[in-house]
């Protein structure tokens, strides 16, 4: 009953935004030409192709972030039993993050945290 | 038939189009549109199996973080964004023949399996618990190991990429 | 149960009656409830969204020394209806060669995903749309969802400039996420739940007394989630021409801008659900009409403090913003859930809440004074090359390498 909850208000959620923007389409003028559909960068025409190539950097951060993302997951089921863990399974844990905090630390050292 | 049956029905055949429309559109980054809606897909699965967990985890790892690092490794290659070659050579036939018989195969070898016949059991109350998932995780008997080396095998994948990244600026420079 | 201890339950019963009444089936009588219950709790949001912009024009108003709207009906309440009519009727320019599926597509995910988190969010004891029991991670869920809606944005529109703040606009959300759902495994770890309600009902004390330094974490990543300043370097207006919403117009532009305040109240409401006990207050259990009121009194003092933030503090450069997070923010917030899980369980055996209270924020103190410690150091580190003699430096025409990379 919940999740049909959820996926009814995922779809209201949806639908909202999407009736508003179709309603206003019948509501506004459309007057479209040459210079007003043409790409808005500067008034300076466009040179090449507008899906350029990207530097390797926006993957790092994304792959670093891949790894904090699959690492959080795993640690969440922890601390939904963090009040009936033992301090054994605590530090097993903190081992966990001490590992990736080390990875952490290493990227930093080898300058791939620098934004440049 | 149940409506949930109709409903998964209708979600499976989604999923299988969008992952069948990843491999043969054109244009890269529909390719993306669709592999999302693709993974969704199997999100949904998940939520109506009634376990949530999966189904947040499929949406927050694969679309959160997954399918962004596919479209940033795609801006990174050189600019082939529409694909104008043959989508198919001669000898396509001979794999979809193969991967036919395959699955006439799977399909006869399961249907025989008991499995498909009984009723499935109710999960216990404590199914939804994710506690229980936690204390196994840090368990000795169970999963501690497993959730260590996980670790080690982040740190990797971490110390990997950083590796291919000041290699690549090697290259700039 | 009367109508003045829990309106919405008691309008939704005697709905059902009604709906019984006229022969429905029960079953299917429930089933129209519900869509109904979660069509009212989306257009209440986005009809809030009208409220706020008034709100907040007015309160950055007065921080500027000015009045702010004040023509339009009382206090210029209605000046954001009349915006919104303007906004309406406006045209919508589609630019040549845009990808038309992903760029309509992503003002409606933009929305979509902030709203989404209504869905999960306790109102009251009874006043909720979905209690699930992976409440926490549903909201991070969402917050990908929107994520996506950006970066369709970008490569939809056919322009560099939209692509490149796409990009700029992902790489920051994907950063401040990361520290962001670790402090989240705070709340988590002291409730032993992922669902909201149950994290609510367990702060009999709050759990900024608690985490007070892993709050602070997460109401910084909440502001840099929305994009306002001090990070909104996303859609500088001074800066860069846009961001990724350039080639947008009429109420397509508009939904994004939607989504902004929403997210920003949004925003504000989790750190009342997560931190400040969220609908508990005085008889709030009683009269669960009475918890919503708490619930908004906390939410709004939250939210003004946000936007004081937003009319004060300068803006971050990108490079700034990266160090913030990847050098401050994620290993701090790591080391934090550590120092908590740990102290935690040392003094849980005492059994007496006032000195897990009390070990909990002398800790908090320490790792807060080991970390200003830190950044003086750095900072101290940074200022010395400055006073230095610089070496001159001469034009030298460089070999221009044949990829041109932007950014």
């Amino acid at each position: 009953m919940d999740w049909l909850y959820i996926g009814v208000f995922m779809l209201v959620a949806a639908f909202l935004p999407a009736a508003a923007i179709t309603a206003a389409g019948f509501l506004a003028p459309k007057k479209p030409n040459k210079v007003k559909s043409s790409t808005y960068e500067c008034g300076i025409e466009t040179v090449g192709e507008s899906w350029v190539q990207f530097k390797a950097q926006y993957y790092i951060f994304g792959l670093i972030f891949l790894i904090f993302d699959v690492e959080l997951v795993l640690l969440f089921p922890w601390a939904v039993a963090y009040n009936k863990l033992t301090l054994f399974g605590i530090f097993e844990a903190v081992l966990f993050v001490l590992i990736l905090l080390a990875g952490l630390i290493y990227a930093w050292r080898k300058g791939d945290l620098e934004w440049i | 038939m149940t409506i949930q049956q109709v409903f998964f029905l209708a979600v499976a055949a989604i999923t299988l189009f969008a992952a069948v429309m990843v491999v043969s559109t054109r244009r890269i980054m529909h390719a993306a549109l669709w592999l999302i809606l693709a993974l969704f897909g199997v999100a949904v699965s998940f939520a109506l199996l009634e376990t949530g967990f999966f189904a947040v985890v499929q949406v927050v790892v694969y679309i959160g973080a997954i399918a962004i690092l596919i479209i940033f490794a795609v801006m990174l290659t050189r600019q082939v964004f529409l694909d104008v070659g043959p989508q198919l050579n001669r000898g396509w036939w001979i794999p979809a023949v193969l991967v036919a018989g395959l699955y006439a195969a799977l399909v006869g070898v399961l249907s025989t399996w008991s499995g498909f016949q009984t009723q499935a059991a109710a999960l216990p109350e404590a199914a939804s618990d994710l506690s229980q998932f936690g204390l196994a995780l840090v368990d000795v008997n169970a999963y501690a190991v497993p959730f260590e080396v996980a670790s080690v095998l982040l740190l990797g994948a971490l110390v990997g990429a950083i590796f291919v990244a000041s290699d690549r600026k090697g290259v700039e420079r | 149960m009367t109508f003045w201890n829990d309106p919405v339950n008691f309008i939704g019963q005697w709905l059902q009656s009604v709906l019984v009444s006229w022969g429905v089936a029960p079953d299917v009588a429930q089933i129209i409830l519900l869509v109904l219950g979660a069509g009212i709790l989306g257009v209440l949001g986005l009809v809030w969204v009208i409220f706020l912009i008034w709100y907040e024009r007015k309160i950055i108003g007065r921080m500027q020394d000015r009045l702010g709207p004040n023509r339009v009906g009382p206090w210029g309440l209605f000046q954001p209806f009349a915006d919104m009519f303007k906004i309406f009727t406006k045209e919508y320019i589609t630019p040549d060669g845009a990808d038309v599926v992903p760029y309509n597509l992503a003002p409606v995910l933009a929305v979509a995903g902030t709203l989404m988190i209504w869905g999960v969010i306790p109102f009251a004891s009874t006043i909720f749309g979905a209690d699930i029991s992976v409440g926490v991670l549903f909201i991070i869920a969402a917050g990908a969802i929107g994520e996506l809606g950006i970066l369709f944005a970008g490569w939809g529109s056919n322009n560099k400039y939209a692509l490149l703040g796409a990009f700029r606009s992902v790489a920051q959300l994907i950063s401040y996420e990361i520290p962001m759902v670790i402090t989240l495994l705070i709340p988590v770890m002291f409730s032993g739940s992922l669902s909201l309600q149950t994290i609510v009902q367990s702060q009999s004390l709050w759990y900024v007394l608690l985490a007070p330094v892993p709050a602070l974490i997460f109401l910084i990543t909440q502001i840099a989630e929305v994009g306002r300043a001090p990070f909104d370097l996303i859609e500088a207006e001074s800066e860069i021409v846009a961001g990724f919403n350039i080639e947008y117009s009429g109420l397509k532009f508009g939904m994004f801008f939607v989504a902004e305040f929403l997210h920003a109240f949004t925003a504000a409401l989790l750190f009342a659900v997560f931190f400040l006990g969220g609908w508990r207050g005085p008889f709030a259990e009683q009269f669960p009409l009475l918890g919503f009121v708490y619930l908004w009194i906390k939410t709004f003092a939250v939210y003004w403090f946000t936007v004081m933030i937003r009319g004060t503090v300068p803006r971050f450069r990108i490079d700034q913003m990266m160090d913030i997070n990847w050098k401050m923010l994620t290993p701090l917030a790591l080391v934090m859930v550590l120092v908590t899980a740990v102290v935690h369980a040392l003094v849980r055996p005492i059994g007496s809440p006032v000195v897990s209270l009390v070990a909990l924020l002398v800790a908090n103190l320490v790792m807060l004074v080991i970390t200003l410690q830190f950044i003086r150091n750095s900072a101290r580190a940074r200022r010395r090359p400055m006073v230095a003699p610089s070496t001159v430096v001469v034009a030298r025409p460089e070999p221009q390498p044949t990829q041109s990379n932007p950014e």
